[in-house]
């Protein structure tokens, strides 16, 4: 039987390697993965707890709007960074110190 | 040990070894890739959630969408990456990679403290809902409950949603495009 506390394990161990990511990577594609990752952990949590709330479904319903408002931070962070890159020509977050005017 | 069990077990590892070697390896095209396996991994996890509608979605947009844009930025901005990851010296803000290591280390601990202490107790809402049997199983039909509830009860949220997601579409592609003057 695969208990709750499964699964919770499992998303903390995710989501502190994405903070690890968010926080060492010297690279601003790494930096958005590793957010993907933070975020995909809790879209786990949703997903886990979800099983036992059969009459609202709100766990699954909200894991849903999760992943929609990840694809759309990935489309606007991605087109961000492009512009940065055309700019500065690097997407290091410890090189980018000016502001563009 | 029964089946399900050590596939989740199987799903597990193979997600976590593969965010771990994520983060370690140095060529970011790889670590995009790696990503692909953790993606596949955790919506495999969500199956044993009984979350067959998430799995198929986040297989959907994940690995069909986000990682495919992932992979177009890097390689639209390849050049400049190789050459990124020799120069050390101008660490300004960015912190040094064992104070992130202890920071997550840290976070880690609280997080599986609070959880191992948590679950020796399931909470009420979760007990009641044991006790009147209002548990997803698996014979379940998710996808029509999910389609009934967007449609009535999350009918705001749902809209809201798609706005937003329009929004951010458009202001994706105003973001990316050529500038006329200047």
């Amino acid at each position: 039987m695969i208990t709750i506390t499964h699964f919770l394990v499992v998303s903390a161990v995710i989501f502190c390697i994405g903070l690890y990511a968010v926080l060492a990577k010297r690279n601003a594609i790494m930096i958005l993965v590793g957010i993907e990752l933070m975020i995909n952990a809790s879209i786990l949590n949703f997903v886990a707890f979800s099983r036992y709330d059969k009459v609202n479904y709100g766990g699954q319903v909200f894991a849903l709007f999760a992943i929609v408002l990840a694809a759309a931070a990935v489309a606007v962070g991605l087109a961000i960074i492009l512009n940065v890159y055309k700019y500065y020509k690097t997407i290091n977050p410890a090189n980018i110190n000016e502001l563009k005017d | 040990m029964t089946i399900d069990l050590l596939l989740f077990y199987a799903f597990a590892a193979m997600a976590i070894g593969s965010a771990l070697l994520l983060v370690n390896i140095r060529n970011t095209a790889r670590a995009l890739f790696l990503l692909f396996i953790v993606l596949f991994a955790m919506a495999g996890l969500y199956l044993f959630a009984l979350a067959d509608f998430i799995a198929i979605t986040q297989i959907l947009v994940y690995v069909g969408g986000v990682l495919i844009l992932l992979i177009f930025a890097f390689m639209l901005s390849n050049k400049e990456l190789l050459h990124d990851l020799q120069s050390v010296s101008h660490r300004f803000i960015t912190i040094p990679r064992w104070q992130a290591l202890i920071i997550s280390g840290a976070f880690l601990s609280v997080m599986l403290y609070s959880v191992i202490s948590w679950s020796q107790t399931m909470p009420e809402w979760i007990e009641s809902a044991q006790m009147a049997g209002t548990v997803i199983s698996p014979s379940d039909n998710n996808i029509q409950a999910l389609g009934f509830r967007f449609m009535t009860q999350y009918v705001l949220p749902f809209e809201i949603i798609s706005i937003f997601l329009m929004m951010a579409l458009i202001g994706a592609a105003h973001l990316s495009r050529k500038e006329q003057h200047t």
